[in-house]
C-alpha cells in the first residue's frame, strides 16, 4: 500500500484538566474514507480539530505524507490541502454561494478588488459538475436548502484541490435523496485519490462509506477496524463498551 | 442580494421591478424618506423643499452620516460602538488644541498659516484611528464585549475631551479648516456642475462595466431598456441634487463681505449660489469608499462572513481579532472626519459638542436597515437613515412642535422602522 497521506501520532489534549484526546494514533491513506465513531464527547471532534487548525494539540506530532506538519490554526491546515466541512459551522448564512465558495480565498482583479464576475463564474462551472439543478447563485445560503448548502461546503473542498477531507456529520441534517447524493460524491473523491475523514454518529453509513472504522470512548482510541471484517453489533460494541471484538482482539 | 434570485430559466411574470433588478429596500427607504418631506412641505406651507433648506439639512446630516457609515461595520460584525459621540469630542478637543494653541506655541507657525489646517486634520484623523483602533484592541483580543468598552470610551473621552480644554471653548478656529463646515465652504455655480456631471458620467459608465462584466461571463443581464431607464434615473438623481444646491442664491450682504469668492463685481444683481458644500463633496466621498470597501474588497467581505457567522469565517482564516480592530479604527478615523465637519461648521470646538450623536449614529444605520443580529447592512441605508433623522428634526423645528414630542416621533420612527424593516424581511423571504 501507498504511504500514509496522514499520520497522527500520540496525540493529546486536554481542556482544563478533562483529557479530551488522551495519546490517540490514527492514519489516513490515499484513496480511502476513515470513519470516526463514537459518543458524543468521545473525543473524535477535538481529535479532528487539531487536524483542521481550530484546535491547538498539547503534544503528539502531526505528519502530511511522511513529513512533519505543524498546524496552528485553519489557514496552516488549508496549506497543507487538509478542508474540512462542518455539519453546520461552515457558511456564512447572509452571503450567495460563490462568496461563501471563495471565503478567505476571494479571487481579486487587477485592482486588489474582489472580482465577483470570475467567482460566479468558477463557482458556476463547479456547481454545474457537483449539483447540476443548483441555480441559486444570487440568494443567500440561508435560502438555501440543507442538501444545497452541503453542496457549497463539499464544492468548496474539491475547488482548492483538496488531498485531506474532514466531514463532520456531513449527512445529519439532510434528507434520503440528498444523504444519496453526498454518498456518491464522497465515492467519487475516494476515486479521484483523496483521504477522508468521515465523523458520523451513524453505524450503518459508516459501514456502507467507509474503508475503516476508528472508534474513541472518553477520549481513547478503542481500536481501528476493517468495516468487511466487522458487523454493525461489533461497531455498536465497540462504541458502547470500549472493547474491540473478541474475534479481533488477538 | 435577496431579491435577486429569478433565474434564467424561469421566464415566468417578472414584475416591472424585478425586472429593473433595483433594491426595493432601497426603494422603500427613498420612498420614506420623501413622504417626509412632502408631509413637511405641505405643513410649512412650502418652506421645507426650498434650495436653502434642503442645503441646510445636507449639511446638518453630513457628520452623523459620515459616522454612521463606519457604525454599519460595526453592527454588522454584531458589536455596538457607543463611544462615537464622545470620540468626536476628544477629536475635535485635539484638533482645537492644536490648531489654536499646540502649533502656534510649540512649533512657531503663526497663526494662519497655511500648514496648520492639515497638520490638525492629519493629528485628528490619527488620534481617532488610534483609540478606535485600541478599543477594536480590547474587543477583538481581550473578549471585552463592545458594548462594556464603547460604554467606559463614552465616559472617558468625553471628559478626556473636557480635560484637555478645562470645559472651555476652543476658538476661532483656523480659516481654511472652516471650509470643511458647509455655509463657509461651498464650490459655487460652475464647480458644482463639473463634479455632479463627473459623478453622473462615472456612475454610468460603472453601471456599463458591470453590465459588460456579466455579459463577458455569460450570466443574465436585464434588458437594455431596463438599463437605460436606472442609469438615466441615477444620472437625473445626481443633476438635480446639484441643480437645487445651484439655486440656493447667496444673499447680497453675503456676498458684500467677499466679493473675489463670488466672482462678481458687485453685491446686487451677482446671482451667485453656493453649490456643492464641501462637508457634503467629503460625506460622498466617505459613502463611496465605504461602499467600495463593503463590496469590492475582501475587508468588506470577510466583514459581512463575520457578521453573518463568526464561526465559519474563523474556519475559513480570516483574523476575525484584527479584523475588529480594523473596524473600530476605521469608526475612529470617521468619528476625526465627522468632528472636523462639526467644529468647523460650529465655528468652535465646545464642551458639549457631539453630546447624544451615538444614538443618532445608531439610529440612522438601524433606521437604514443594519440588522443588530448581524450580517446586513448598507452604506447608503445608513445616509439615507441619517436624512431622515435630520428631516423629522429640523421639519418638526420648522413646524414648531415641542421638544419634548420631537423626541417621542423620533423614537417612535427608530421603534417602527426596525418594525417594517423584519416585517419586510419575512415577506421577501429573506433572513
Amino acid at each position: 500500500m501507498a504511504a500514509p497521506l496522514v499520520e497522527l501520532k500520540d496525540i493529546s489534549i486536554a481542556f482544563g484538566g478533562v483529557k479530551a484526546v488522551d495519546h490517540v494514533s490514527l492514519d489516513l491513506y490515499p484513496g480511502e474514507v476513515v470513519g470516526l465513531l463514537g459518543h458524543n464527547g468521545a473525543g473524535k471532534s477535538t481529535l479532528i480539530k487539531c487536524l483542521s487548525g481550530a484546535y491547538r494539540k498539547d503534544a503528539g506530532e502531526i505528519l502530511i505524507n511522511g513529513k512533519h506538519a505543524e498546524i496552528n490554526n485553519p489557514r496552516d491546515a488549508r496549506a497543507h490541502n487538509i478542508e474540512t466541512i462542518y455539519q453546520t459551522l461552515a457558511l456564512a448564512d447572509n452571503l450567495d454561494a460563490s462568496a461563501n465558495l471563495f471565503l478567505g480565498r476571494e479571487l481579486t482583479t487587477a485592482f486588489g478588488t474582489v472580482d465577483d464576475g470570475r467567482m460566479e463564474a468558477e463557482t458556476r462551472k463547479i456547481m454545474g459538475r457537483l449539483n447540476p439543478n443548483f441555480q441559486k447563485f444570487h440568494a443567500p445560503v440561508s435560502a438555501l436548502s440543507g442538501g444545497q448548502r452541503q453542496s457549497v461546503a463539499i464544492a468548496r473542498a474539491v475547488y482548492f484541490n483538496a488531498k485531506i477531507l474532514i466531514m463532520d456529520e456531513p449527512t445529519a441534517a439532510l434528507g434520503p435523496q440528498e444523504t444519496q447524493m453526498v454518498a456518491e460524491l464522497i465515492q467519487e473523491l475516494k476515486r479521484e485519490g483523496l483521504g477522508i475523514f468521515l465523523i458520523d454518529h451513524d453505524v450503518h453509513q459508516v459501514k456502507e462509506l467507509c474503508d475503516r472504522a476508528a472508534v474513541m470512548k472518553n477520549g481513547q482510541l478503542v481500536g481501528v477496524v476493517k468495516v468487511d471484517e466487522v458487523s454493525t453489533d461489533d461497531l455498536l460494541a465497540m462504541i458502547i463498551a470500549g472493547k474491540k471484538p473478541e474475534h479481533l482482539a488477538a | 442580494m435577496s431579491d435577486q434570485t429569478a433565474a434564467p430559466a424561469q421566464p415566468q411574470r417578472r414584475s416591472f421591478l424585478s425586472t429593473l433588478e433595483v433594491d426595493t429596500r432601497l426603494l422603500g427607504m427613498i420612498g420614506a424618506f420623501v413622504i417626509v418631506c412632502l408631509v413637511f412641505n405641505v405643513l410649512t406651507d412650502g418652506r421645507f423643499l426650498t434650495p436653502r433648506n434642503i442645503f441646510n439639512l445636507s449639511i446638518q446630516t453630513v457628520s452623523v452620516a459620515i459616522m454612521a457609515t463606519g457604525m454599519v461595520f460595526v453592527i454588522v460584525t454584531r458589536h455596538i460602538d457607543l463611544s462615537v459621540g464622545a470620540l468626536l469630542a476628544t477629536c475635535t478637543a485635539v484638533m482645537a488644541m492644536t490648531q489654536t494653541q499646540i502649533l502656534p506655541q510649540m512649533t512657531g507657525l503663526e497663526i494662519g498659516h497655511p500648514m496648520i489646517p492639515w497638520i490638525t486634520v492629519l493629528v485628528g484623523l490619527l488620534t481617532g484611528a488610534l483609540i478606535g483602533g485600541f478599543q477594536g484592541y480590547l474587543i477583538g483580543y481581550q473578549m471585552i464585549p463592545a458594548f462594556i468598552v464603547t460604554l467606559g470610551g463614552l465616559l472617558i473621552w468625553r471628559n478626556v475631551a473636557w480635560h484637555m480644554t478645562d470645559g472651555q471653548t476652543i476658538g476661532p478656529l483656523d480659516e481654511t479648516f472652516l471650509l470643511f463646515g458647509g455655509i463657509n465652504g461651498t464650490l459655487g455655480v460652475f464647480w458644482s456642475w463639473i463634479v455632479g456631471l463627473a459623478a453622473a458620467a462615472a456612475a454610468a459608465v460603472g453601471l456599463l462595466m458591470a453590465r459588460r462584466t456579466k455579459v463577458s461571463h455569460g450570466f443574465p443581464v436585464k434588458p437594455m431598456w431596463a438599463e437605460v431607464a436606472v442609469i438615466g434615473a441615477v444620472i437625473a438623481a445626481i443633476l438635480g441634487f446639484v441643480a437645487v444646491l445651484n439655486s440656493y442664491t447667496v444673499p447680497d450682504r453675503v456676498v458684500a463681505r467677499d466679493l473675489a469668492r463670488w466672482g462678481c463685481e458687485m453685491a446686487e444683481n451677482c446671482n451667485a449660489a453656493y453649490g456643492i458644500p464641501y462637508s457634503v463633496l467629503l460625506l460622498i466621498v466617505v459613502a463611496v469608499v465605504m461602499t467600495v470597501i463593503a463590496q469590492r474588497t475582501r475587508l468588506g467581505r470577510y466583514i459581512f462572513a463575520t457578521g453573518g457567522n463568526p464561526d465559519a469565517a474563523e474556519l475559513s482564516g480570516i483574523n476575525t481579532k484584527m479584523l475588529t480592530v480594523k473596524i473600530f479604527a476605521m469608526v475612529g478615523v470617521l468619528c476625526a472626519l465627522g468632528g472636523i465637519v462639526a467644529s468647523a461648521r460650529l465655528g468652535y470646538h465646545t464642551n458639549d459638542i457631539g453630546t447624544l450623536d451615538e444614538l443618532r449614529v445608531i439610529a440612522a444605520a438601524v433606521i437604514g436597515g443594519t440588522a443588530l443580529s448581524g450580517g446586513v447592512g448598507t452604506i447608503y441605508g445608513a445616509i439615507i437613515g441619517a436624512l431622515i433623522m435630520q428631516s423629522l428634526q429640523s421639519g418638526m423645528a420648522m413646524v414648531g412642535v415641542d421638544a419634548p414630542y420631537q423626541n417621542i416621533v423620533v423614537g417612535f420612527v427608530l421603534v417602527l422602522a426596525v418594525w417594517i424593516d423584519i416585517q419586510y424581511r419575512k415577506f421577501s423571504g429573506a433572513k
